[in-house]
């Protein structure tokens, strides 16, 4: 199982992870967080949020919309993200628009292949928690996604981009 | 020119630290050629037949002589010697060792230079109009949107990962010199009937297995609202653009599959949700790079040369050259010059390291500092006095740089096909030689007028054979390299897919196949057609007579 490396403050560290990733085929355990499939949250997901006694996270895969998600995002602790190939590059469509379009501000996890190299794309699009599938440790993965000085393009981070830095 | 700032140069040298590490950690051991292959791409860095191969980025195809000369530096230091201009505005080094790699990316970045996105699936380089700045025919300088481009698509955090590669054309004139109707985005600057200016965009252009002239998707985008509307066409593609089969994944499948009509109204519906005062370009951010391009200190000139006059009319060579390689300025007493990089035994697009260096001599001292790359694989010098004019033809004849044939049958585009590239079926470079060495009489070459031959060496199309008048690819027959040759294509504003001649031929057969095909057309021809234009109108009939008849 991947470690989970959560971001705080421009800062990478090791987080204990609460959340069960369930398959559909699990049972669902008498207590503790889980994170269910989008399927399995749409037919469960509304009973499991009612007893109020854990939190529920879903996992989207890159075929799947997260607008189908807008109306229950605030009751959703966790979006993970899933990168079945570090090169299926939809999840960061996925997180752009949880942060920007749908103002979501709970967690938004990487899981699947996820690789230092992404990081920095990632921490722009709105990621905020790894689940590193190369053993990348929270040194690296700061490292990595603090590399370039400068950054060209807004996205779902605050960071000054060029021509703000430009405009002072 | 636009000039590199702080930002922009702390900003490659980070790229070229966190290259360094990456190759470093691969000649470890701690990568793999796998995990490897992803970085050293996202860097330009490919494993082709022989060596690994650089392609650099020539941002929009414009060069300063520093520039270039470090070009013709790398060409020496760490290559044979030479380099080789793409059909894409790069420049690629054949004969690279990985761990010079980084030492490279260094000295590129000493001089604004930089190999950053010129693969993988991400948004390449701009493609732009080498008369940019001098050419009457522009309704503005597409430069300066090049730039804000390159500035907005460099490590975008959201479009790294696209299902495929990613190419976008702009130009500003009504004359089309980048291929803009086959790119996955050609923006095509106008001015509207208020004097504001927009975009016609066309998406979903493309060559290689499957060619297309793209649709128009939007008729008039304001130019203000640029990056907003490349957001949304980008988001659309990322989020539905195939990825379950690498030669469905370009986004000419998409936009084929659903229909332009529904595709724009995805990009509309994407767009109207998009924030545009956080998406489009500050109007600040913009008048800071037009007025980088707006510097050029054309001196006041009468319209007439004599010493260009005089020269042209006592040096038949010169007025040659004239003819076919210099085009009006839109300054009085200025021309803009190609500078062919096929000359006869050469291989198309190669330029020497000492070539480089003349050529980069020459613009510092009589163009602005100003130098181009073209798409058709030649450089221009686009400020040159007319009255400087014969000294530097001379100074390009010098340096067998004066080949006087743009856009005439010699001026052959080709892929580097099976001499170099590990993905091709059959050799581009010496049947390009070939053609060349058939038309090597000028005078017919002359007679011939403009005709366009574009030869890949294999389906990917690099060569463009789609868009040529005369299309050659190279296929693989049994171990055999055969060619098959197309007629009628264009990738310029009349743009068109060639449409397939018969059955394929063996490499010695090709060029006085073409031969028959300009005899055919010679006969075949009225009141000054172009071959396009003839083909067009009597159809491929005539042509296919011409060149299988006899073999019957």
């Amino acid at each position: 199982m991947p470690k989970l490396i959560e971001l705080v403050d421009g800062q990478a560290r090791w987080a204990e992870d609460s959340f069960a990733h369930l398959a559909d085929e699990d049972a669902i355990p008498a207590g503790g967080d889980v994170i269910l499939s989008l399927a399995r949250f749409q037919a469960e997901g509304d009973t499991l949020l009612a007893s109020n006694s854990r939190r529920v996270g879903v996992r989207i895969e890159p075929d799947q919309e997260v607008e189908v998600l807008a109306y229950d995002l605030p009751r959703i602790a966790v979006v993970a993200l899933a990168f079945p190939k570090f090169r299926d590059g939809r999840a960061y469509t996925s997180a752009r628009l949880l942060r920007e379009r749908f103002g979501y501000q709970g967690q938004i996890r990487a899981v699947g292949d996820v690789l230092q190299e992404q990081a920095g794309f990632m921490v722009r699009c709105g990621f905020d928690a790894f689940e590193p599938a190369d053993g990348a440790t929270p040194d690296v993965l700061t490292k990595a996604a603090g590399r370039f000085r400068h950054v060209y393009q807004r996205a779902a981070d605050d960071r000054p981009i060029a021509l703000d830095e430009r405009a002072v | 020119m636009y000039q590199y700032d702080l930002i922009d140069k702390e900003f490659l040298a980070d790229r070229s630290a966190e290259f360094r590490g990456q190759v470093a950690r691969r000649l470890a051991g701690e990568l793999t050629e796998d995990q490897f292959k992803p970085l050293r791409l996202m860097n330009g860095l490919y494993l082709q037949l022989h060596a690994y191969m650089l392609r650099v980025a020539i941002p929009y195809g414009s060069l300063n002589p520093t520039q270039a000369r470090r070009l013709a530096q790398i060409a020496r230091d760490y290559d044979k010697g030479y380099g080789h201009f793409t059909t894409r505005q790069n420049i690629q080094f054949n004969w690279i060792k990985l761990k010079d790699a980084p030492e490279i990316l260094d000295k590129l970045a000493e001089v604004d230079l930089h190999a950053i996105q010129t693969s993988g699936n991400c948004i390449r380089n701009t493609t732009s109009d080498p008369y940019a700045g001098a050419t009457a025919e522009e309704v503005d300088d597409p430069r300066v949107w090049c730039e804000v481009i390159r500035q907005w698509s460099t490590l975008h955090p959201e479009f790294s990962f696209l299902p495929r590669k990613f190419k976008i054309a702009i130009t500003a004139s009504a004359k089309d010199r980048t291929a803009a109707k086959v790119h996955d985005i050609g923006l095509l600057l106008r001015q509207g009937r208020d004097g504001q200016q927009g975009f016609e965009v066309i998406v979903g252009g493309g060559q290689g297995r499957t060619p297309y002239v793209g649709p128009t998707i939007k008729e008039f985008l304001p130019t203000d609202r640029l990056l907003s509307y490349l957001e949304a066409v980008l988001r659309v593609y990322n989020r539905h653009g195939r990825r379950d089969n690498i030669y469905k994944a370009r986004i000419k499948i998409l936009v084929a599959a659903l229909g332009a009509e529904e595709f724009a109204r995805q990009v509309e519906e994407e767009w109207s949700k998009i924030d545009a005062a956080s998406a489009d370009l500050p109007a600040a951010e913009l008048t800071r790079i037009r007025a980088a391009f707006a510097t050029t200190p054309f001196e006041a000139l009468p319209a007439r040369s004599e010493a260009f006059e005089t020269a042209k009319s006592k040096d038949p060579a010169f007025a040659r050259f004239v003819r076919n390689n210099v085009r009006p300025h839109k300054q009085p007493g200025y021309a803009i010059v190609e500078i062919s990089l096929k000359a006869q035994e050469q291989t198309p697009g190669d330029a020497s390291a000492d070539q480089l260096d003349v050529v980069a001599d020459l613009a510092e001292r009589y163009g602005f500092s100003d130098l181009r790359v073209t798409h058709a694989q030649n450089l221009v010098l686009p400020h040159i006095k007319l009255d400087d004019l014969p000294t530097v033809f001379a100074a390009l004849q010098a340096a067998n740089l004066a080949t006087p044939n743009i856009d005439l049958v010699s001026d052959i585009i080709a892929c580097p096909g099976l001499d170099y590239c590990a993905l091709a079926n059959a050799r581009a470079i010496p049947i390009a030689q070939d053609i060349a060495r058939q038309f090597a009489d000028l005078d017919r070459a002359e007679q011939v007028g403009e005709l366009k031959i574009k030869i890949s060496g294999c389906i990917n199309a690099c060569g463009h054979h789609h868009v040529a008048h005369i299309g050659v690819l190279g296929v693989d027959k049994k171990g055999e390299e055969f060619y098959q040759l197309s007629l009628g294509g264009s990738g310029a504003e009349d743009a068109s897919i060639g449409k397939i001649l018969g059955p394929a031929l063996p490499a010695d057969k090709v060029a006085s196949a073409v031969d028959q095909l300009v005899e055919a057309y010679l006969n075949a021809r009225v009141d000054g057609e172009r071959f396009l234009d003839t083909y067009r109108r009597v159809g491929l009939e005539p042509f296919k007579e011409a060149v299988y008849a006899q073999a019957d």
